[in-house]
């Protein structure tokens, strides 16, 4: 059965459904805008300061002015953990754009060109998909020693695969519609065709899948700091504060859970809002 | 061209031909190694002002045709001339040149505009593309233009094409496509995806349009009715050739191909009482191009099918004025 535009534009979800959907963009949307702006101002914020270490009032428990206590060397937790955080995010996003930039742009001309471009392409993603990701990460990691841009660079190519299969599959569909025929019909070149016809018809759906891809990039740089392999000391990373404090986990469970709960309602804040995201976009693609 | 091969049927002695196709071919290669041959050997031509109406049944090449002339993508074989100028051989830049000339209107109105663009800057794309024209006047041309189609430029203006219904979207299609003010329009099915009280709005749209406009149009559509009002001339497609040319008038009251009067006859009869059938309704599948019968195409599936059907291929010959048919046994 097919229906008119304006018979599908009538139906919509409407009621407690809707509502709940609703929550669930709102929670997460909050608690990731109070963490960007607490990463983005962490030094103006009154908080202690990270660095400062304080040997007599060592794994102190949480009160009013250590938030969520004191770590071995007797640093404010919640001030770190701001500061882990502040890394995790630029990692985070980094890497997706650094993604996102690559491989959306190999997918979209693997799609379009097709033949012997979209092979070599498709065959290069291939073997990077076929690297066991995190040992990838490692070996690009431990081969030049550890760097916040290196951190990037490394999740960022582990993303380049994937967002290269969602720009082609999208651009192979796209390229095959009419409105891409009566582009050339009208004598558009290559590259205005891919710019103005085909890319606009890709931000939505890589948009929806980068938000989930933030929360992966930001367990993966959790995992390396946990390894020792992002960011070097003193710079406080979420992953390194849990390696460090793991130690003493019976006496002061706040220097490893702090760290854990920042990262933990991260990434569920993503991950939620972002499935919420692509249901909706698939909603209005579904309308169209 | 060579003399000795031009069809019976192309009107090589008038001046005011705007497009002749001669012996055009259109292969596809499938993903086992086969070769289909899509459309095999079509020659026709449209005369300046002149409808031609292309029709037949689902693959049977006729979209191939359209698209073919529009060289997206090129055909494998033959000659389009274009207002005298060859079309094959051209440069990619020395095509784009000739694009304005020629423009299409495609079978499916919401898939043809891009969901993403404002219907202003859908029927600007062409201008844009053009280049030379600046903006402020380029948005007037877009403002008459969509007046032209009969839509409200002010109302439509910011509207994207899911907001406008499958007729709007049609006519937005078509100011898109006239807005290069092109010598030769192809409907390529304009109206088979809309609704009937919409498909007679298009189809006069069009009708103006080419009036107005001063167009030349290939019309092509599975749809006899609807081809039927439209056209000067008709052309019958079946499996990749053409099997009976002639005016309209001629073709739809004297039908001599077989097929023809099958596909006449299998048009639905409004009042079954009052019958006027010019034979039975057409059996059976169409054979599968990647291997088509010997002699004539339409043979296995022909009420007058005879060893010479066969054994030989039937050429198109006059049996009338401006009437030709490929059939042995034409009714006349």
């Amino acid at each position: 059965m097919t229906l008119s535009v304006a018979e599908r534009e009538r139906i919509k979800v409407v009621g407690p459904r809707r509502r709940w959907g609703d929550l669930l963009v709102a929670l997460p949307a909050a608690w990731l805008g109070v963490a960007v702006l607490a990463a983005v101002f962490a030094p103006l914020l009154p908080i202690p300061d990270p660095f400062r270490q304080a040997l007599l009032r060592t794994l102190q428990p949480p009160s009013a002015v250590h938030l969520l206590g004191t770590d071995a060397l007797g640093r404010d937790v919640f001030a770190r953990s701001v500061l882990g955080l502040r890394v995790s995010l630029v990692v985070g996003i980094g890497s997706v754009v650094f993604g996102l930039g690559i491989g959306g742009t190999l997918g979209l001309v693997a799609g379009y060109f097709r033949g012997r471009t979209d092979l070599w392409i498709s065959a290069v993603m291939t073997v990077i998909l076929s690297f066991p990701p995190l040992v990838l990460a490692i070996a690009i990691m431990s081969y030049a020693g550890p760097s916040l841009a290196l951190v990037i660079v490394a999740l960022g190519i582990l993303f380049v695969p994937a967002f290269a299969r969602i720009a082609r599959a999208n651009t192979l569909s796209l390229a095959e519609r009419e409105f891409v025929l009566a582009a050339r019909a009208m004598g558009m070149r290559d590259l205005g065709i891919l710019m103005q016809e085909v890319l606009p018809n890709l931000v939505a759906p890589l948009i929806a899948y980068s938000m989930l891809m933030v929360a992966v990039a930001i367990i993966g740089e959790a995992a390396l700091s946990f390894l020792g392999l992002s960011v070097p000391p003193p710079q406080p990373t979420l992953g390194g504060m849990i390696a460090a404090e793991r130690a003493n986990l019976l006496e002061a469970p706040w220097a490893v859970f702090g760290p854990a709960l920042f990262l933990f309602l991260t990434i569920l804040s993503l991950n939620v809002a972002g499935d919420q995201v692509q249901r909706r976009l698939d909603q209005r693609e579904a309308a169209l | 061209m060579r003399d000795e091969v031009r069809p019976a049927h192309l009107r090589g002695d008038r001046a005011d031909i705007v497009l002749s196709v001669h012996n055009l071919t259109k292969t596809f290669g499938t993903p086992s190694g086969a070769q289909v041959q899509a459309v095999a050997g079509v020659s026709f031509d449209i005369a300046a002002g002149e409808t031609l109406g292309l029709v037949g049944e689902s693959g049977c090449g006729k979209t191939t045709v359209g698209r073919a002339l529009i060289h997206l993508p090129p055909p494998s074989s033959g000659e389009v001339v274009l207002e005298g100028r060859p079309m094959s051989g051209l440069s990619a830049a020395e095509l784009r040149a000739l694009r304005p000339r020629l423009q299409m209107v495609f079978q499916d109105p919401i898939s043809s505009l891009n969901p993403k663009h404002s219907i202003a800057d859908i029927v600007e794309a062409p201008l844009v593309v053009l280049g030379g024209i600046d903006r402020r006047r380029r948005q007037e041309q877009v403002r008459e233009m969509l007046t032209a189609v009969g839509l409200d430029p002010d109302i439509v203006w910011n509207r994207r094409p899911h907001e406008l219904s499958g007729g709007q979207c049609q006519r937005v299609s078509i100011a898109r496509a006239l807005i290069l003010r092109p010598r030769l329009l192809i409907c390529d099915e304009p109206v088979s995806s809309l609704d009937v009280s919409v498909q007679a709005q298009i189809l006069n749209l069009l009708e103006d349009a080419k009036q107005r406009f001063g167009l030349t149009m290939l019309f092509v559509a599975h749809d006899l009715a609807v081809v039927k009002n439209i056209s000067d001339r008709v052309a019958v497609m079946y499996l990749g050739r053409i099997c009976e040319i002639a005016p309209s008038a001629q073709l739809y009251g004297r039908a001599a191909h077989p097929y023809t009067a099958a596909l006449l006859a299998s048009v639905p009869d409004p009042a079954p009482q009052a019958k006027r059938r010019i034979g039975r309704a057409i059996e059976g599948e169409i054979p599968s191009p990647l291997d088509p019968p010997s002699g004539c195409r339409f043979r296995t599936r022909c009420p007058k099918a005879a060893p010479v059907c066969a054994a030989d291929e039937p050429v198109l010959r006059p049996i009338g004025p401006d009437h030709f048919v490929a059939c042995h046994f034409p009714n006349l």
